[in-house]
């Protein structure tokens, strides 16, 4: 007997999905943005039924093990939900987008295979999970074919996301041929006992790190997510910074701690070198940008690196660490491209340059911004600061003294671009920056909702870390 | 019998070629042959494994019709997308696809 609770948020977009498809036939052209506020509301009530309804329970195992119904699976299911529900808010009225219901139809079947990706307990259920989530999100990037730049995102993501799934999927095959098995769980035990050489397997381990990798945009795979997140439509740049990267990690979390104990220290030093190359790349290069959704492509390639310091740490607190740093990450990003959406949008322009006299034309968005982009940097009481703090202390305890020193280094550097960003909003003035800034109520309503929520993780740190011990838990 | 090794320098090889394809050649849809080539070297892989390893359990076969329907899926995806880039710019060469840069 299926629990069909346990699956109750997959059911839930699955069906929303197909209500907005179908209700798009039926809608006039003057009718369509009603979309927006339908996919909206289903996001909203499928992320309240998530919450009241599919807890994890005392039964983990779902469909003889092809899904997982812990509480990794349930919190990272509420981060991609949310991220769905902000990335619809920016959306509205965007032009080409805002009134497709293709294009909700899409970004809620992308949610539905994040969900399963955070679930997943079987190399086949995981290999088709990152399927749903990635193939919708080409189409979606590539999504405004009237504008050069969106198409050539569309087809650089998919270029370099076939290429780097099609590596994995290689990397699967041989985890196959070693455990003669796919399920992830049976997996470690299967290698312990087939007595597989370190070599072989972590040669496949870095095969899979491959596709792992990209999804997650680590260095060296991390060229797509500049020129991606420029090109593509600002709503879908926020969507794949945050909850695109977040299923990335579910999965390499679950996959690295689950499937491969006996070569712990090995993948712990490789990972915890990546994770100081792709922080400084990222925020060395960042600094350079003028453009800022090429900038915030840059830092969130930095904010994989100070994520992957909780994933090479291996540990509770690791854990603990990663789920916190995520949560607090996806409110602040969402927001930041928030702003980059609602700028472009009145003024045409994605330069840093031309946000001078911001915090005259607008000051309470202004004020918000300034408080993403601290949070970002990581200055206290704000959530990046107990995300950073908690990763940092993951590295020190795993005894990688070092890696915490490159990440601290590393902070110090990327404040210095999200206060260059700031300095053109307060200090300088531009012609015209008396005439107020007009922002639609949803959006305004939904920036407010990060900025609460991120000061909210800040200064009450005992719910969502209570919540991210409970998902370290079903690992340790 | 063939042995199991025989099969699997096969599928080595056959991903290797579709790497180099995806690596060296500039038409794009060129790269997603070679990405095809890679996949079918996955499903060699599979298939061979589990008639040897797991004949008794099907999960390796049912791996392996997965895999075909990712490589559909990704191809149908990717023509189209090949298609709006080439409307728009007359061409399929991914070094002419160059709008951003670092």
């Amino acid at each position: 007997m299926v629990d069909y609770l346990a699956i109750l948020p997959e059911i839930a977009l699955l069906v929303l999905a197909a209500i907005l498809l179908l209700v798009d036939i039926r809608l006039k052209e003057e009718g369509k943005d009603t979309l927006n506020w339908i996919a909206l509301f289903g996001l909203v009530i499928t992320f309240v039924l998530t919450i009241l309804l599919a807890q994890p329970g005392e039964e983990e195992v779902i469909w003889g093990g092809m899904l997982r119904h812990d509480w990794m699976a349930f919190v990272f299911r509420l981060v991609f939900i949310a991220g769905a529900a902000f990335t619809v808010v920016f959306s509205r009225g965007w032009e080409a987008i805002g009134d497709r219901g293709e294009f909700y139809g899409l970004l809620v079947l992308s949610t539905l295979g994040m969900t399963l990706m955070g679930a997943a307990g079987d190399l086949v259920m995981l290999l088709l999970a990152i399927e749903t989530a990635s193939i919708p999100l080409y189409i979606m990037a590539g999504f405004s074919t009237k504008d050069g730049k969106s198409a050539e995102a569309g087809f650089k993501y998919l270029l370099f996301g076939a290429m780097t799934s099609a590596v994995m999927m290689y990397g699967f095959s041989l985890l196959f041929g070693f455990g003669g098995t796919t399920d992830i769980y049976a997996l470690a035990d299967a290698i312990a006992a087939g007595n597989v050489p370190t070599l072989p397997l972590m040669t496949s381990i870095i095969l899979v790190l491959v596709g792992f990798g990209f999804k997650i945009s680590m260095f060296p795979f991390h060229f797509w997510s500049p020129d991606v997140y420029e090109g593509a439509p600002t709503p879908v740049t926020g969507f794949l910074s945050t909850a695109s990267k977040a299923a990335g990690f579910a999965v390499l979390v679950r996959v690295m701690l689950v499937a491969f104990p006996s070569v712990t220290v090995e993948w712990q030093t490789l990972l915890a070198i990546l994770s100081a190359i792709t922080m400084t790349v990222g925020n060395l290069v960042a600094l350079r940008q003028t453009n800022i959704k090429r900038m915030l492509a840059y830092s969130s390639i930095g904010h994989a690196g100070y994520i992957l310091m909780g994933v090479a740490a291996a540990s509770s607190l690791g854990v603990i660490s990663v789920v916190y740093y995520i949560a607090a990450y996806l409110l602040t990003n969402l927001a930041a491209f928030g702003f980059v959406a609602i700028y472009y949008k009145q003024t045409g322009s994605d330069e840093i340059e031309d946000y001078a006299g911001f915090s005259r034309r607008s000051p309470g968005l202004a004020f918000a911004m300034l408080f993403t982009f601290l949070s970002l940097g990581g200055i206290p009481p704000l959530g990046g600061f107990f995300g950073k703090l908690l990763v940092f202390s993951a590295a020190i305890q795993a005894d990688m003294v070092w890696l915490a020193v490159v990440g601290v280094l590393n902070a110090v550097i990327a404040l210095y671009y999200y206060l260059t960003v700031i300095k053109f909003v307060y200090l300088r003035r531009q012609e015209g920056d008396e005439v107020p800034f007009p922002v639609a109520k949803s959006q305004s309503l939904a920036i407010i909702i990060c900025v609460l929520g991120v000061t909210f993780l800040g200064v009450i740190m005992a719910p969502m870390f209570e919540l991210a011990q409970k998902v370290a838990s079903s690992f340790f | 019998m063939i042995p199991l090794s025989n099969y699997l320098i096969v599928a080595a090889g056959l991903f290797s070629i579709g790497l180099y394809a995806v690596l060296a050649r500039k038409n794009a849809i060129m790269i997603l042959m070679g990405i095809e080539l890679m996949l079918n070297a996955v499903n060699i892989n599979l298939v061979a494994f589990w008639r040897y390893l797991t004949p008794e359990n099907v999960s390796g076969q049912v791996f392996a019709a997965m895999v075909f329907v990712v490589a559909a899926a990704e191809v149908a995806v990717g023509i189209a997308l090949i298609m709006t880039v080439y409307r728009r710019r007359d061409t399929v060469s991914a070094d002419e696809i160059n709008l951003m840069k670092w």
